[in-house]
């Protein structure tokens, strides 16, 4: 199944889709959106990827396996239910930096706690069809 | 080298004789988990260090020992780690001051004794031993654990120094035979008492020095240990009594008969054992101050003269090569040390004066006499009947291999390594110093652990002499007795009717055949529900949400929606329904795999449809990259499944159409049923109104998702985690498998 609109489009479609996927990852506190959603945008955005130019194709541009951002994720989802302990305060509470930030708007552990979801569902999700898709084949 | 660790930890103990002799006690807490009141509280009494001496002491003979004894076993290193883990959870719970951590420490001891007695893996008659003892041991703690808890809500508190002091609470709640049951459940199958008492004779497939570990001073007395630790908590009611007197009184009867028809060296030793165990029971039943000397002595001679005796029977066995009665004799020359150290533990073992089992046997005759009922002389004479055969029994694996004629294919032995005798030599020699020297033992080691279990201070005096006296007389006539049993223990004896009868009273074989009743239930549960097609998961899955639904449908009791208040219908939720049956009839019609799949996305998206109508962004969001991203993963594993079959069977087609309308309706009932619930608990308002405040973001959907609700998608993202390493790693092995091939 190649076909050269596919491919070219592709090309252009990644960045396009993963820059897609960041805007709804940042926006989610405010809007609609949030980690889950953005990552499984930007997990499409591969896939679509790798449906035109073939799973090692799109491999070869994620360099890393798809699998080592599982726990990348869980751990930075972690590390910020776990932050403030170090402040003297339950678990999940959430901590604010004072200032507002451009673009971002208030930062705070749970923006963190997103990323981490974000970065997980992408893992998982390329994990999955790739293992199968390679299996497939 | 590893025997430096139970080193340490003896001479640690050691050095707190002194301070424990003069009626301290010693405490050591930490908590744990404070909200259920669990501490990681230690204390150190007269009967912790009795028993912790005795795991530490003989733990490092045991050491020394099995280093000769396994030698050049591939898993030595394994073996030994066991050994350390046994010997923590032994000493764990002989020292735990808080009974939720004594029952961790006492299930550490059934595990760790598991792979113990199932060393030898590759023999299936051994890990079957080993099951039977760790079903046995692990049914006896759950009933424990509900013992122990609901003792501690009584008295309020899961430390054992506060149950001591609520002991009347526990004693005069109504609960407290049911209690006292439980309690005894655990303690009977952990120190094999009848009827529980098979697993014993069973885990002798264990390595020798296992067996000498675990059933001279550990595992088997952990049982003794609770009852005696509890004494004073649920102690000193008739009931007690009955229940300890009686079974023990059985056991010890019963085992000691049995003792002597045995051929196999270990089962002579394992029935003594159990019978040993049965004196101590016994004896905590009577309860009297005499009872309990007698106990704390008995318990320390039965260690020291019973360890030997198994070592013993290891060395003969590792020479050898056989523990058949009637086969070894005449081993003495060959192997003195071992001769010795088998005699004089075999004469502690039958009572002999000037050693440490002949005054253990003086109390015991002390404590029946002194029973203040007409109960006395027949309590003395059962105690008497029971002593004969552990002479006999003592002798027999003591005496009986070493004397006689040299056969002739054990002429060629020769002297065993010391590692493997000295430990054997050790403790038979310390049996016979504490025989000398009674005094010593007396008041360092028997007097504390006796105040601790009365919790009153009891002097305890031991004499090598008592004078010339009834219990002399009947001491030396057990010992005739035992010793003219042993003289006439032929094979005759062995095949009589009498033991025959004895040996079928077997409760092992009910337990057996519970035991297969209980797997073949277990397998023939899974073969139902796990039948491994996906489509019979999914239907028992509905089935059972629908007798829930169903259930709590009507619980609620009948209710009626009034429809004039619903939002009304509008024109493109018309065409979106349109669009949902059209895809819907397709999917059902279709016979191609791949339009199925379009038509159950198309499905998909007219739903995501809806959530858009009716402004709920999010959920659209989501389910539209969902559904896409299973199209996808249907389109990738399509070639792989075998191609569509048409269901031709009426029968599946009504019964799957009937589960998925029922399905569908009574989620539509659910629908509608919501409208009905009372407002007050609209907990939508809740986080309308604190999402910007507390959670600082306006999208509530995803504040609920990383704030509120947190945990709830850590604990997902987990589960999603999960998913795909399983995926990953089962296509992966398959595919490395393929290769291979």
């Amino acid at each position: 199944m190649r076909s050269t609109i596919l491919q070219t489009a592709s090309q252009y479609l990644l960045p396009i889709l993963l820059l897609f996927s960041f805007f709804l990852l940042i926006r989610g506190h405010y809007s609609p959106g949030g980690g889950f959603v953005g990552g499984l945008v930007a997990s499409i955005a591969f896939v679509l990827h790798s449906f035109a130019n073939g799973v090692e194709s799109t491999m070869r541009i994620i360099r890393y396996k798809p699998m080592s951002l599982i726990p990348i994720g869980l751990g930075l989802s972690t590390a910020s239910m776990l932050l403030p302990l170090f402040f003297g305060k339950p678990v999940m509470t959430s901590l604010w930096v004072p200032e507002q930030l451009p673009v971002f708007g208030s930062v705070g552990t749970t923006l963190f706690f997103d990323v981490g979801v974000y970065l997980l569902v992408v893992g998982v999700v390329l994990t999955i069809l790739f293992t199968i898709s390679l299996f497939s084949e | 080298m590893l025997a430096l660790v139970p080193g340490v930890l003896f001479s640690y103990f050691v050095q707190k004789i002194p301070e424990i002799g003069s009626g301290r006690v010693l405490f050591e807490s930490t908590p744990w988990v404070p909200a259920l009141g669990v501490s990681l509280g230690f204390r150190l009494d007269g009967l912790s260090l009795l028993f912790a001496l005795l795991i530490t002491g003989i733990g490092v003979l045991i050491f020394v020992y099995a280093s000769s004894y396994l030698k050049g076993d591939r898993y030595l290193d394994r073996f030994f780690g066991f050994l350390l883990l046994f010997m923590s959870a032994m000493l764990g719970l002989v020292l735990s001051n808080n009974v939720i951590l004594l029952f961790i420490f006492w299930e550490l001891t059934s595990i760790s004794s598991y792979f113990l007695i199932g060393f030898h893996n590759r023999d299936e008659e051994s890990r079957r031993s080993a099951l039977t003892a760790l079903s046995i041991t692990g049914l006896g703690g759950l009933l424990l654990l509900a013992g122990l808890i609901w003792a501690g809500n009584l008295a309020g508190s899961y430390s054992i120094g506060d149950m001591l002091n609520h002991a009347e609470v526990i004693r005069q709640s109504a609960y407290y035979p049911v209690i006292l049951i439980l309690f005894l459940a655990g303690a009977f199958t952990k120190s094999a008492q009848f009827p529980f008492h098979f697993w014993l004779p069973g885990a002798m497939k264990a390595p020798t020095p296992v067996s000498a570990y675990l059933h001279s001073a550990t595992m088997v007395k952990a049982g003794i240990f609770i009852l005696a630790r509890f004494t004073p908590v649920l102690g000193g009611t008739a009931l007690w009594q009955w229940a300890l007197m009686g079974v023990g009184g059985f056991t010890m009867l019963y085992a000691s008969v049995l003792s002597l028809a045995k051929r196999d060296l270990k089962g002579v030793l394992a029935y003594s054992t159990i019978s040993a165990l049965g004196v101590l029971t016994f004896l905590l039943g009577l309860g009297t101050d005499y009872a309990v000397v007698a106990a704390c002595v008995f318990l320390l001679a039965h260690a020291l003269y019973k360890a030997p005796l198994f070592l013993v029977t290891g060395i003969i066995d590792h020479e050898t090569g056989t523990r058949d009665l009637t086969r070894l004799s005449g081993l003495g020359k060959a192997l003195w040390p071992a001769a010795l150290a088998g005699g004089l533990a075999a004469l502690s073992a039958a009572g002999m004066p000037l050693t440490f089992g002949f005054i253990g046997k003086d109390l015991i005759y002390e404590a029946t006499l002194h029973y203040e009922s007409g109960w006395a002389w027949y309590l003395t004479a059962l105690a008497i009947v029971t002593n004969v055969g552990l002479v006999a029994a003592g002798f027999l694996a003591g005496f009986k291999p070493f004397t006689g004629k040299v056969q002739e294919e054990f002429r060629h032995l020769h002297l065993p390594p010391a590692l493997l005798w000295v430990p054997a030599l050790v403790l038979a020699l310390l049996g016979v110093v504490f025989g000398l020297f009674p005094g010593w033992a007396g008041a360092w080691l028997t007097e504390p652990a006796v105040k601790s279990i009365f919790q009153q201070y009891v002097p305890v005096q031991l004499k090598i002499w008592h004078g010339f006296n009834t219990v002399l007389i009947l001491s030396l006539a057990t010992l005739t007795a035992g010793i003219i049993i042993y003289l006439i223990n032929t094979p005759r004896f062995r095949k009589s009717e009498f033991i025959t009868v004895l040996e079928r009273i077997r409760p092992g074989v009910v337990f057996g055949w519970l035991f297969i009743r209980t797997k073949q239930f277990a397998a023939a549960y899974t073969n139902f529900f796990h039948d491994g097609y996906l489509r019979s998961y999914i239907i028992k899955i509905i089935l059972f949400a629908e007798a829930l639904l169903i259930y709590e449908l009507y619980r609620g009791g009948p209710f009626s929606v009034d429809f004039s208040k619903l939002s009304p219908v509008r024109f493109y939720d018309v065409g979106i329904v349109f669009i949902l049956v059209g895809a819907l009839y397709k999917t059902l019609k279709t016979s191609s795999r791949l339009t199925a799949v379009v038509c159950m996305s198309i499905i998909g998206y007219a739903i995501c449809l809806l959530f858009v109508t009716y402004s709920a962004p999010d959920l659209a969001m989501t389910q539209f990259t969902i559904d896409t991203l299973t199209v996808v993963l249907f389109v990738l594993v399509l070639y792989r499944l075998p191609p569509f079959l048409k269901v031709r069977n009426v029968k599946i087609m009504v019964r799957d159409a009937a589960i998925s309308i029922l399905f569908g309706g009574l989620l539509a009932v659910i629908c509608l049923r919501v409208l009905l619930e009372p407002t007050r608990y609209n907990i939508s308002d809740f986080y309308a109104k604190y999402a910007y405040t507390l959670g600082k973001g306006r999208n509530v959907v995803n504040v609920i998702l990383v704030d509120f609700r947190g945990f709830d998608t850590m604990f997902e993202i987990v589960v999603l985690s999960v998913a795909a390493i399983g995926v990953y790693s089962l296509l992966k092995l398959r595919l490395k498998a393929s290769e291979k091939e």
